[in-house]
């Protein structure tokens, strides 16, 4: 599945064969192509990190190749895939955005109430959903551009504003998915292969508008040298507020998802851990959280790796209790790896 | 919204009028009146009045933060002066946005560069104003248009496609100034083109900037250190100090002594009232 995903911005158009994802325009000529190899050596290895994991689990549990269990890891990844497409944009800017999981959490509130209370029919509704998540990261873009706030406080802020309110609407009662929407929510989260189906196509967009096109060559800019990109005529402000509306979108799709898939909305889904695994996700795949460069595919094989690993220990029955542990180390040996390539990387290329 | 360079520019409609201006009605392509600029309490620029002839090179001089850079970000419209106005072609103009200006024909080269360095050179060398091709950009076409350009000018780099933070400081300065020189700008304005440069990349800017005179229909301001230099390339030079031009001489009367003299007596002039004030 992985492996799809990471071809794919390569064979979109047919122009460019020799282009490294997320590294605009990097192509064959005898420096380039040293380059290339380089920067896929990045995904590489996260990609044999999955490869590793996928090895590793099916040979302890049986059961890991099963459909159900496929499935079960594809749904646990995708959300964290579809997160971390805005938040890649967003790191690659110079930006965070910590309200995405709360987003999230609201959105399918907004879906009921719209439907239950307002009778809005139920595309409309979900439309609206995907209208607000807009509005969100305006808001969101607004306090930390025009007021000044940098965005890790903003959106600490903003998430939490919206928490109080999704509980307080609710009663922190969870609610039932209105049956008028329970028909289009098949194709959104509730059949198998949904949201993963999502999760490629969003995948493979999102690392289009990054390498081929002039937004996402203008976030690289705006990361890289932001007083460059700014005297070059690069408009940085709708750069930055475009990246926090695509996030904040993003977040407010992936809470209908999951509520469809749960059957259920629930005022917990969502919050903090989504986010930050999304944001694992990206630095994991090569990411860097000080801006200027990133990759889509590299935050999906990210995300992979943490499902994989989330739904293999589970599946291998690790209890709940050191989970946490596993998991924490695995990050931080997966990133001190990566830093360490890295360096020697940068210390070879002089 | 930005046009894709194309090229050489074409050749002017009319004869172009030879450098210091003919006697035409009014010659200045670029006419800067009683320009003045503060920074809150600082006042970078005091009553500037500055004017630049169609194809004439004009060269800007005096000391670290005398407002030199300060009146290059005004003229391309990256930053709006305080007081004062700017005529072009001789009407009156407000640039919105380093974009407005640019599509007015004016381009710079900052002294920071303005290159990102995680972007390829052929990136860097087309920001904002990429070639695209319905939204995808169109990198074969920028790669192809790049190298001619570099070629061209004499400029050495390994490959197009290495990002910018490879390549040496001169290296980098000579993209900068490829970039603004091949924008299709009639002016062009240059702060400090020549720093980080070695001797031989210095040459290639300073034949650079030679060749556009030749050519006669673009005009440049260039701000330098090395008044040699100035005074071999530029038409006619100005001098700011403390935010005021106090100099404007054609190049041809006056010299690196007269120029040099000047700025020390300056100095001297600032040293004596510290003393005197201590």
């Amino acid at each position: 599945m992985s492996e799809t995903a990471e071809r794919a911005p390569a064979s979109g158009p047919p122009a460019d064969p020799a282009l490294a994802p997320g590294q605009p325009g990097a192509r064959a000529s005898s420096v380039g192509r040293i380059g290339i190899r380089l920067i896929q050596q990045r995904e590489l290895t996260v990609f044999i990190v999955a490869v590793g994991l996928v090895i590793y689990f099916s040979s302890v549990s049986s059961s890991f190749f099963t459909r159900d269990d496929l499935v079960n890891i594809s749904q646990i990844i995708a959300p964290l895939a579809i997160i971390a497409c805005g938040e890649v944009f967003l790191l690659i800017c110079g930006e965070l955005d910590l309200s995405v999981g709360f987003v999230y959490g609201f959105a399918p509130f907004l879906m009921h109430y719209l439907i239950d209370f307002y009778s809005v029919p139920a595309i409309p509704a979900m439309i609206l959903c995907l209208v607000f998540g807009l509005v969100f990261g305006y808001i969101n873009g607004f306090i930390t551009i025009a007021l000044g706030v940098p965005s890790f406080i903003t959106t600490l802020g903003t998430g939490l504003i919206l928490l109080g309110f999704t509980l307080v609407t609710s009663n922190a009662y969870p609610a039932l998915i209105p049956e008028s929407a329970v028909g289009p929510g098949h194709w959104i989260g509730t059949y198998a292969w949904s949201m993963i189906t999502w999760a490629i196509v969003l995948v493979i967009f999102f690392q289009i508008v990054l390498s081929r096109t002039r937004w996402g060559l203008h976030t690289v800019a705006v990361g890289g040298n932001i007083l460059g990109a700014s005297e070059a005529g690069i408009k940085v402000k709708r750069i930055k507020y475009g990246n926090f509306m695509i996030t904040s979108t993003l977040g407010a799709f992936v809470g209908l998802q999951v509520a469809f898939q749960t059957n259920s909305i629930d005022p917990s889904s969502g919050g903090y851990q989504p986010m930050f695994y999304a944001i694992a996700a990206a630095v994991i795949g090569g990411t860097v959280l000080s801006g200027g460069s990133g990759t889509i595919v590299g935050a999906f094989l990210g995300a992979c790796v943490l499902g994989i690993m989330q739904g293999g220990f589970t599946l291998i029955g690790i209890s709940a209790n050191p989970l946490g542990i596993i998991f924490g180390g695995a990050i931080l040996i997966a990133m001190i790896v990566n830093v360490q390539f890295t360096r020697l990387r940068n210390a070879g290329r002089t | 919204m930005t046009t894709p360079a194309s090229g050489q520019p074409a050749e002017p409609a009319g004869a172009p009028s030879g450098a210091g201006g003919t006697a035409t009605a009014d010659p200045d392509v670029l006419r800067a009146e009683h320009i003045s600029k503060r920074f809150g309490a600082v006042t970078a620029l005091r009553d500037v009045n500055l004017h630049l002839a169609r194809g004439e090179v004009l060269g800007l001089i005096g000391d670290n933060g005398a407002g030199k850079s300060t009146l290059l970000k005004i003229l391309c419209g990256f930053q709006r002066p305080t007081t004062g106005r700017i005529l072009l072609h001789g009407q009156e103009v407000t640039f919105k946005s380093v974009d407005h200006a640019r599509s007015l024909g004016i381009d710079a080269v900052y002294q920071d560069l303005a290159l990102i360095n995680e972007l390829t050179v052929f990136h860097n060398m087309y920001l904002n104003r990429e070639h695209v091709r319905g939204p995808l950009l169109s990198n074969r076409s920028m790669r192809r248009e790049a190298r001619k350009h570099l070629d061209e000018m004499g400029i050495q780099i390994p490959s197009v496609d290495v990002a910018v933070a490879k390549l040496s400081g001169g290296q980098r300065q000579a993209i900068a100034v490829a970039r603004s020189v091949y924008s299709d700008a009639k002016i062009l304005l240059l702060d400090e083109p020549l720093a980080a440069m070695g001797v031989k990349e210095g040459a290639i800017i300073l034949d650079l900037v030679q060749d556009l005179k030749r050519r006669g229909d673009v005009s440049v301001i260039i701000i330098a250190h090395n008044y040699g230099q100035v005074l071999e390339v530029c038409d006619r030079v100005n001098l700011v100090q403390h935010g005021e031009i106090t100099l404007d001489k054609m190049s041809r009367d006056t010299s690196v002594q007269e120029l040099t003299e000047l700025v020390v007596a300056e100095y001297r002039k600032a040293m004596e009232a510290r003393q005197h004030n201590a």
